[in-house]
């Protein structure tokens, strides 16, 4: 049965009764597998512009290199802008030596990006795409993460921020739809951040820039163009390490991050109108070291946890907040902790929509959670 | 029109091959040394059925391609897609000069040597369209296209490199006088990977041949501005090297002939660099043009274009006629219409195979979902 048909098989069929299929095989495949919710523009902070996500973060970065004169942006293709426009006026407005391309050398990179780091200029580093950070994975995790701890705080890199292109985009197939944030996850002296939004997105860009670690920073790269929002034109900071609690709720909590909080965001809605349940949705915001307290206060008071990432499922970064919050609140939960998350193969070509953990899935675990 | 290729038809038919040539020799640019006294022979010969046979070759790639580029902007094939046209000479040139059972590895650009290397035109294209007719059931798509002796197909850069001497050092191994030709990009050389493997090639004397098919730009960066010394050939340091001319199909199959001597001959690894040029963009989503001018296409176009160049070789040299080669081209263009089709039309691999493949076990076990009620059988 052709992968389409089985699947409309599938949702048609079953119990989560009828629900809206695209009409046509375009129409199917260019279906994005959410919705982009924009925040309210935040007041506190000044002028408003609407921007997306990457305007957002070319924003934050002329904030950050004209507050700081040692700030050097560096990477494949940044000078002209970018494959991804993140970094488009930057080079005609601070200059060459401030804003300049690197060879094909990803390993180079972070290695050059913690010597400049070391001296305590600014390096913003930037990876083409997160599935190209791994012939970097040893500078990061026996270099970058190690040093200050190795020197006894004699040294550090913590002027170092590596930003990078981070899960799926619809075609991206293996190698362009990777979110290797749980391989990091697992390294003391990183941090790791993933913003769901262009405001988001400025304020914990700039917060990692700013954070005395080395931080690496995923954008997801399906809502470069699709999330607009009013963000701040001035500088502002998100603390890292704090998750947001952005709907309140009683039966189920549900954390994301990245792309995936709209997806949830979906899940909450029709959670409410089709069973009544009242969900908790907390974006995580940064992994690494990430905010145990905001999770497991919320599952205290609902009971029941859902987490979900494109990541594949077997050590995925859910499995260790799931560890975590059977610990702290074992006697509070009233059902398993719920996974929803990519399968255990590489990320398929031609498989992607079927891959995803979409709203139906997670709405599916949900409901099962529900009833247990 | 019909009539006019009626008679032209007639007219070739009633030329017998004594008409024609046999094969003809034709000198070809001498190629730059490193580390080398000698270098492969100022001159080639061509035969009459090689040409067609190699005219062929080419002219289908070149389709290929297109058709491909035209598959892509109807939304067809989706996801990356890295053509080749404009470097068909260095495929075609390359194989002509190894043996079918000689090893070859090379990076995403890999529709060409994918054809070469003894796939078909429509597995080729059902793969791109992610069908299950294609070379790697659909599941690969354009970067991992895989055949017997070629190993992809290999999206990460330079990535490749490493691989390529692993297979010469069990060429080596097995003793069957296997060579393996390890391809990397302009771009890709400047990954440290690679400087790794020309040490381990050359301190055990690996049968392997590295070939850094210099397109001038890495995606969109110059060579200028990203390598610190353009002389690929020369970056093996202590590996001998070669530029040769990749525009010209004989200049790049001699080379070729040259270098696997060598390393047949047990003295280890050679580098040759052969300075191509590609049409297109990097992939479909780069126009091509922003970080060099159209007049640069055109020009390469008119003056380096390798299929023009070999067909009017043989055409001047009276080894095949111009009608014959029209023939050919309309044979090609039916060919891959009749591919395209299959590609569009053959159904999508079915679930199942989401899960298949993913280790090498036996019994099947079973791939955890997306949450703990979903999960899916690994049959193999």
């Amino acid at each position: 049965m052709g992968l389409r048909r089985a699947a409309v098989a599938a949702l048609e069929g079953g119990l989560l009764g009828r629900v809206p299929v695209p009409s046509s095989a375009a129409a199917w495949r260019h279906a994005a597998h959410f919705t982009f919710q924009p925040d309210p523009a935040p007041s506190a902070h000044g002028q408003t512009q609407k921007m997306n996500l990457f305007q957002s973060i070319t924003s934050a970065l002329d904030n950050a290199l004209a507050k700081d004169p040692t700030a050097v942006i560096f990477g494949e293709d940044v000078a002209f802008g970018g494959v991804f426009r993140c970094t488009v006026g930057l080079r005609d407005k601070y200059g060459k030596d401030r804003v300049f391309n690197t060879p094909l050398c990803e390993q180079g990179i972070v290695g050059f990006g913690i010597g400049v780091a070391v001296t305590g200029a600014t390096a913003i580093a930037e990876i083409q795409f997160a599935d190209y950070i791994f012939p970097a994975f040893d500078q990061i995790v026996n270099e970058a993460a190690k040093y200050r701890y190795r020197s006894g705080d004699l040294f550090n890199c913590g002027s170092l921020t590596i930003r990078a292109p981070w899960g799926c985009v619809g075609h991206g197939a293996l190698y362009h739809s990777q979110s290797p944030e749980a391989f990091f996850a697992h390294c003391p002296g990183i941090k790791v951040v993933i913003p769901r939004s262009p405001v988001q997105a400025k304020g914990l860009l700039l917060s990692c820039i700013e954070d005395k670690n080395p931080c690496i920073f995923f954008e997801p790269k399906i809502l470069y163009r699709a999330a607009v929002e009013q963000v701040p034109v001035e500088s502002y900071y998100i603390p890292l390490s704090q998750a947001e609690v952005l709907q309140e709720g009683s039966d189920v909590t549900m954390v994301a991050w990245g792309t995936q909080v709209h997806v949830i965001k979906d899940v909450a809605t029709m959670a409410q109108e089709k069973l009544g349940v009242s969900c908790e949705i907390i974006d995580l915001k940064t992994i690494l070291p990430w905010d145990t307290e905001t999770v497991c206060k919320s599952v205290v008071k609902t009971g029941r946890l859902l987490i979900s990432h494109e990541a594949p499922l077997t050590g995925g970064f859910a499995a260790e907040i799931s560890s975590t919050v059977q610990e702290e609140c074992f006697l509070n939960l009233e059902a398993p902790i719920s996974r929803v998350c990519g399968y255990d193969t590489p990320f398929p070509h031609i498989f992607e929509p079927f891959y995803i953990p979409d709203k139906w899935k997670c709405y599916d675990a949900l409901r099962q959670m529900i009833n247990y | 029109m019909g009539a006019v290729s009626e008679v032209a038809r007639v007219v070739v038919a009633s030329r017998t091959y004594a008409d024609f040539a046999s094969e003809a020799t034709f000198e070809i640019k001498k190629c730059d040394l490193h580390r080398l006294e000698e270098g492969p022979p100022a001159t080639a010969v061509l035969t009459r059925e090689e040409g067609l046979h190699y005219y062929k070759t080419m002219q289908t790639i070149r389709r290929m391609e297109l058709k491909a580029d035209q598959l892509y902007k109807q939304k067809i094939i989706r996801g990356f897609c890295h053509l080749y046209d404009g470097q068909e000479a260095c495929c075609v040139g390359l194989e002509a000069a190894i043996k079918p059972t000689d090893h070859l590895i090379t990076a995403y650009r890999a529709h060409g040597y994918t054809f070469t290397r003894g796939t078909s035109v429509r597995e080729i294209l059902a793969e791109l369209t992610g069908r299950k007719g294609g070379c790697a059931k659909g599941k690969g798509g354009s970067m991992h296209m895989y055949a017997k002796n070629f190993y992809g197909g290999n999206g990460i850069v330079g990535a490749q490199v490493p691989l390529g001497a692993g297979i010469a050092l069990a060429c080596k191994y097995f003793g069957k006088d296997e060579i393996c030709l390890t391809l990397y990009g302009d771009g890709a050389a400047n990954q440290g990977q690679v400087f790794e493997t020309y040490n381990m090639a050359a301190l055990w004397k690996l049968p392997c041949i590295f070939i850094c098919e210099n397109n001038r730009y890495g995606m969109g960066t110059s060579v200028e501005r990203a390598a610190a010394s353009t002389d690929y050939y020369k970056r093996g340091d202590y590996i001998p090297g070669l530029r040769i001319d990749g525009m010209d199909l004989l200049c790049v199959r001699e080379a070729t002939k040259f270098a696997a001597e060598h390393c047949r001959s047990g003295k280890g690894p050679i580098l040759m660099e052969l300075q191509t040029y590609r049409y297109h963009g990097h992939s479909m989503s780069d126009p091509g043009v922003s970080y060099r001018t159209r007049e640069e296409i055109q020009e390469v176009r008119s003056k380096s274009d390798p299929i023009t160049l070999l067909k009017d070789r043989m055409v001047n040299n009276n080894l095949a006629s111009v009608e014959e080669l029209k023939e050919i081209d309309v044979e090609v263009r039916k060919e891959i219409e009749e591919a395209a089709q299959f590609a569009t039309t053959d159904p999508e691999p079915p679930l199942e195979e989401l899960s298949n493949h993913i280790y090498c076990n036996d019994p099947p076990f079973e791939v955890r979902g997306p949450n703990q009620w979903i999960r899916y059988k690994s049959a193999c």
